[in-house]
């Protein structure tokens, strides 16, 4: 069992103290993201480039089509997951008083959560061509 | 500053401080680090231009006109210019920061190289982009 090697008191880990064992995640998500963006980023401009001074119509349908929603939806999920950290991270160094950086890491998530899904559903919409 | 109020004018004196920002003379390393923090924020907002671009883009030619005339009139370029600068100095400075993880480039001279090469390189590359861009809409309009 786990607990065989458990160093905390028998009260400590009733109380649900101890190490979270979750440090390096944001560490290590922050780096996975910014490695999958490079390659996003490059495609998203390739992208833009694409649908420069085309019609409503023709940006709708290279949009929806299924390689560009794709690389679009990868790059929409991918950017909102690392600014959500990145923002995190922002806050807890800058923001001190508990009322204000409970709100402000409330709002981060509130923004990038919306960002995202309704990033995400335009692309769904566009691609299904409801 | 830090004094309590039973401290005398004999007894005060400063209290040592840990180095903060404020005593280094500002380095490259230093600044490109903060410029990095800066776009990562305005790209953070920049996120709703996009956002704007796909919804417009579903809700039909209307509304894919209205952000079209916004992109295409001056503050509307010149925030797409910005915001394409922020996010290839971020890119840039992203790879760098990948580069330090596998602990290479920290000689002096490598790591003052890496970070001249973020900056010449994104403002290099936003003006390629924006190059390519207008040969796509057929010259400046």
């Amino acid at each position: 069992m786990k607990a065989q090697h458990d160093m905390r008191t028998p009260a400590r880990r009733v109380r649900g103290l101890g190490p979270a064992h979750s440090g390096t995640t944001d560490f290590w998500h922050q780096r996975l993201t910014s490695f999958a963006g490079v390659f996003l980023t490059i495609a998203l401009f390739v992208v833009i480039i694409s649908m420069l001074g085309r019609s409503h119509a023709a940006a709708v349908q290279i949009l929806g089509s299924p390689i560009v929603a794709v690389i679009m939806l990868l790059f929409i999920l991918n950017s909102v997951y690392h600014m959500w950290i990145g923002m995190q991270e922002i806050i807890l160094d800058y923001v001190h008083d508990d009322k204000y950086k409970f709100l402000s890491l409330m709002l981060n998530t509130f923004f990038c959560v919306a960002v995202g899904l309704a990033s995400a559903f335009a692309i769904l919409k566009l691609s299904f061509g409801v | 500053m830090a004094d309590s109020k039973a401290g005398t004018a004999a007894t005060r004196r400063p209290r040592p401080l840990s180095p903060h920002l404020q005593i280094y003379r500002p380095m490259l390393t230093m600044i490109m680090s903060i410029v990095h923090r800066i776009t990562g924020g305005a790209l953070y907002f920049g996120t709703l231009l996009l956002a704007w671009w796909l919804i417009s883009a579903a809700s039909g030619p209307n509304a894919y006109a209205t952000f079209e005339a916004f992109v295409g009139s001056f503050i509307g370029r010149v925030i797409l210019f910005g915001y394409t600068w922020a996010l290839l100095h971020h890119m840039l400075g992203g790879i760098r920061h990948l580069i330090w993880d596998t602990l290479h480039g920290f000689q002096p001279a490598e790591r003052e190289w890496l970070t001249v090469a973020t900056l010449v390189g994104s403002i290099a590359l936003t003006l390629v982009v924006w190059v390519i861009g207008y040969i796509a809409l057929g010259g400046p309009r």
